[in-house]
C-alpha cells in the first residue's frame, strides 16, 4: 500500500462521496414513490377528476394527460420530465407545478426556520442547565418540556394560542403574513414538538459528557469550571444536536400542513392541503417531491458537517 | 449555574453526602419522578383503555344523537352548563363527552392494530435483513431507508386522500408505513446480539438456526421493540387525529378526536370548548404512553439505567 501523508482528505473523499451517491439513490427512491403513490388505486384519471365527472370526461382527461400510455413509457416521461423540475402542469392553477412550489417555498421556509429558531433558543438552554444540574428545579422543568413537548399535538396548540393570544389578548393577528410579528404564533405551535426533542436530547447529552473520563481529567489538572463547560462539555454535546438538524426540519415541514392551515399561512404546507382536497395531484406530487428533496439535501449537509466535526465519523466508514 | 459544580468528585459518586437541601430535595425528587412518572403513566393509560371497552357504560349519552335544542351548551363548571352534559354539546347537541369517550375507541384501534402491523412487518423483515445479510439486506434496508429519510407526515396525508377514508386504510397506511422504523431497530439488534459470544458459541456447537433465532435472538429483541412500540402506538393517535383535523380519517357521524377538533375550529371563537376537550384526550393519552414508554425503557433496559446515573 502506498503511504500517504495523512489519511484525513482521502477519508472524508471517501465519506462525501459515498453520502452524495446515497442521497441520489434516495432521490430516485422518492421518485418512484411519487409516481406510484397516485396510481395506487388504479385508475389516476379518475383520481384527479371531479367525483361527478361522466366516463366520457374521464377517457378525454385521460388522454390529453397521456394516462392511456403503457405503464413503462409514462414512467419514462415522468422521470425525465422529473430529472429538469418538469412536474407537469397545475389542474387548479393551469400552471407549471413546479413554479408554484418554487413561489410558495420562502414562506414555509421562513415559517420552518422560525419555528427552529424558537425550538433552539428555547431548548438549549434549559436542556444545558437541567443536564449539569441534574435534579434541581432547573431539571425539573427541562423534563417537564421535554415531555408536554412530545405530548400537545401542533394543531390543537395553535387553536389554543390563536384563542388565547390573538383572539382575547389581540397581541398577534389571527392569520396571514401580512406583518412582521404574524409568524410568532404559527412559528411557535409548529416549533414546540421540537423544542420537547431538543430540551431532551441537550439534556442527556450534557449529563452523559459530565460523567467522561476525559471531563474527570480536566477537573483533576485543575482547569477552572466553566472553562470545562464550554470547552469540552458544550462543545461534545453540540454533535447529537447538529445531527438532528436536518430530521427536525423534515418534521417541521410536515407539520406546516396543519399550521399554515389554521393560521391561513401562504406556504407550502397550506398548499398541500388545499390541492389533495382540490385533488390537483401534479401539484401534489410537485409538493412532494421538492419537500423531501429539501429534506434529503438537508440530512446529506447535516451529515458533512457532522463529519467535519467530528473526525469519528469519518476514521468510522 | 456551574458554580455549584465546582467540586468535581461530586460528579462521579451520587452516594456522596451532600450538604445544600436544594441537592437533597432533588435526588428525592428524581426517586419520586421516576416510579411516580411510570405509575400515573401506566394509571392513565389503563383508564383510558377501559373507558374506550366500556364506553356504551360510561357514556351518558348516545354519541350520534343530535338535539339542536340543546346545541353549543358550555361545560358544566361554566356558567349555563349543567351536569346533564359535563363537556356541553357541540353544534348539533350532541353530547361531548359521551363523544370523547367513544372517539377513544377509534385512536387505541388505530394506535393498536397499526403498531401490530407495523411490529410484525418489522420483525419479519428485520430478522430476516439482519440474519441473512448479503443481497436480501441491501433490497429491504434500501426500500426502508427511503421511507425513513421522508417528511413522514406529508406522504401519509397523501396516501390517505389517495385511498380514501375508512378505519382499514388508516390502520394499513399506519401500519406500512411505520414498518421501516421496527425493521431499521430489529436488524440492529440483531446484528449486534449476532456478534456476541453467546450466540457464537451456540453456532459453535452445532445449534440450528431456529434455535439461534427462537431462544436466543428473540428474547432479546422484546425488550428495545416493546418501548419502541408504546412511543410508536402515541405517535399513530397524534397522526390519526391529525388526519381527522383534516377530515382524512374516519368519516362522521363516527365521532374521533380529529374530526371533533376540526369541527370545534369552526367555533373556536364563541365557542372554544368544542375544540379544547379533544385536544385534552390527545394529549392525556399521548401524555400516558409517553410516561409509559419512559418507565418500560428504563425498567426493560437496565444498562441505560444504570448509564442514566
Amino acid at each position: 500500500m502506498k503511504y500517504r501523508l495523512s489519511p484525513f482528505p482521502h477519508a472524508m473523499q471517501r465519506y462525501l462521496l459515498s453520502r452524495l451517491v446515497q442521497s441520489l439513490f434516495l432521490l430516485i427512491g422518492v421518485l418512484i414513490l411519487v409516481f406510484f403513490m397516485v396510481r395506487l388505486t388504479g385508475d389516476p384519471a379518475r383520481l384527479m377528476m371531479p367525483r361527478e365527472a361522466s366516463p366520457a370526461d374521464i377517457a378525454a382527461f385521460r388522454a390529453a394527460m397521456g394516462l392511456d400510455r403503457p405503464l413503462p413509457v409514462q414512467f419514462w416521461e415522468f422521470m425525465r420530465g422529473a430529472v429538469v423540475g418538469d412536474f407537469g402542469n397545475s389542474l387548479h392553477y393551469r400552471a407549471p407545478a413546479m413554479q408554484i412550489v418554487l413561489e410558495r417555498l420562502p414562506a414555509t421556509l421562513e415559517l420552518a426556520a422560525a419555528a427552529l429558531t424558537f425550538a433552539l433558543l428555547v431548548a438549549v438552554p434549559l436542556g444545558i442547565i437541567g443536564g449539569s444540574n441534574p435534579g434541581s428545579l432547573w431539571d425539573f422543568l427541562a423534563r417537564t418540556a421535554g415531555l408536554i413537548g412530545q405530548t400537545v399535538p401542533n394543531f390543537w396548540l395553535a387553536l389554543l394560542l390563536l384563542l388565547f393570544f390573538a383572539v382575547n389578548l389581540g397581541w398577534f393577528p389571527t392569520f396571514g403574513r401580512d406583518e412582521a410579528k404574524s409568524v410568532v404564533l404559527p412559528a411557535v405551535a409548529l416549533g414546540f414538538f421540537t423544542m420537547g426533542q431538543l430540551v431532551r436530547l441537550t439534556r442527556s447529552a450534557v449529563l452523559e459528557i459530565r460523567g467522561e473520563d476525559y471531563i474527570r481529567t480536566a477537573y483533576s489538572k485543575g482547569l477552572p469550571t466553566n472553562i470545562i463547560y464550554a470547552r469540552h462539555i458544550f462543545r461534545n454535546a453540540a454533535i447529537p444536536l447538529v445531527s438532528i438538524i436536518g430530521v427536525q426540519f423534515g418534521y417541521l415541514l410536515s407539520g406546516s400542513i396543519y399550521i399554515e392551515t389554521i393560521f391561513a399561512w401562504p406556504g407550502l404546507g397550506r398548499m398541500i392541503a388545499e390541492s389533495v382536497a382540490a385533488r390537483d395531484y401534479p401539484l401534489v406530487q410537485a409538493i412532494a417531491f421538492f419537500t423531501s428533496a429539501v429534506v434529503v439535501l438537508l440530512n446529506l449537509l447535516t451529515d458533512i458537517a457532522y463529519a467535519i466535526i467530528d473526525p469519528r465519523i469519518r476514521y468510522g466508514q | 449555574m456551574a458554580s455549584s459544580q465546582a467540586d468535581p468528585a461530586r460528579l462521579y459518586d451520587d452516594s456522596l453526602p451532600e450538604q445544600s437541601w436544594r441537592h437533597k430535595f432533588g435526588s428525592a425528587g428524581r426517586l419520586l419522578w421516576r416510579d411516580w412518572s411510570g405509575l400515573l403513566g401506566l394509571t392513565l393509560f389503563i383508564t383510558i383503555v377501559l373507558s374506550a371497552v366500556f364506553a356504551p357504560l360510561i357514556a351518558p349519552h348516545d354519541p350520534a344523537r343530535q338535539n339542536l335544542r340543546a346545541s353549543k351548551l358550555p361545560p358544566a363548571w361554566a356558567e349555563g352548563g349543567s351536569w346533564e352534559h359535563p363537556f356541553g354539546t357541540d353544534t348539533l347537541g350532541r353530547d361531548l363527552f359521551s363523544r370523547i369517550v367513544y372517539g377513544a375507541r377509534v385512536s387505541l384501534t388505530v394506535g393498536f392494530f397499526g403498531v401490530l402491523i407495523a411490529l410484525s412487518l418489522g420483525l419479519l423483515l428485520g430478522l430476516t435483513a439482519g440474519y441473512y445479510g448479503g443481497r436480501v439486506d441491501n433490497v429491504i434496508m434500501g426500500v426502508s431507508n427511503v421511507f425513513l429519510a421522508l417528511p413522514y407526515l406529508l406522504f401519509v396525508v397523501v396516501i390517505a386522500s389517495i385511498l380514501g377514508r375508512s378505519l382499514l386504510n388508516v390502520i394499513l397506511i399506519f401500519g406500512i408505513t411505520d414498518a421501516p422504523l421496527f425493521i431499521r431497530i430489529t436488524r440492529g439488534e440483531v446484528l449486534r446480539i449476532r456478534k456476541s459470544g453467546y450466540v457464537e458459541s451456540a453456532i459453535s456447537i452445532g445449534a440450528s438456526r431456529r434455535r439461534i433465532i427462537f431462544s436466543h435472538i428473540l428474547p432479546n429483541l422484546i425488550g428495545p421493540l416493546i418501548t419502541v412500540a408504546t412511543f410508536e402506538m402515541s405517535a399513530m393517535i397524534f397522526y390519526e387525529a391529525g388526519l381527522g383535523f383534516l377530515n382524512l380519517s374516519v368519516p362522521p357521524p363516527t365521532p374521533t378526536w380529529g374530526n371533533m377538533l376540526a369541527s370545534g375550529r369552526q367555533h373556536l371563537e364563541t365557542h372554544s370548548w368544542i375544540a379544547t376537550f379533544p385536544g385534552l384526550a390527545i394529549m392525556l393519552t399521548s401524555l400516558s404512553m409517553n410516561l409509559l414508554g419512559d418507565w418500560l425503557r428504563d425498567v426493560l433496559d437496565p444498562r441505560l439505567r444504570r448509564a442514566k446515573k
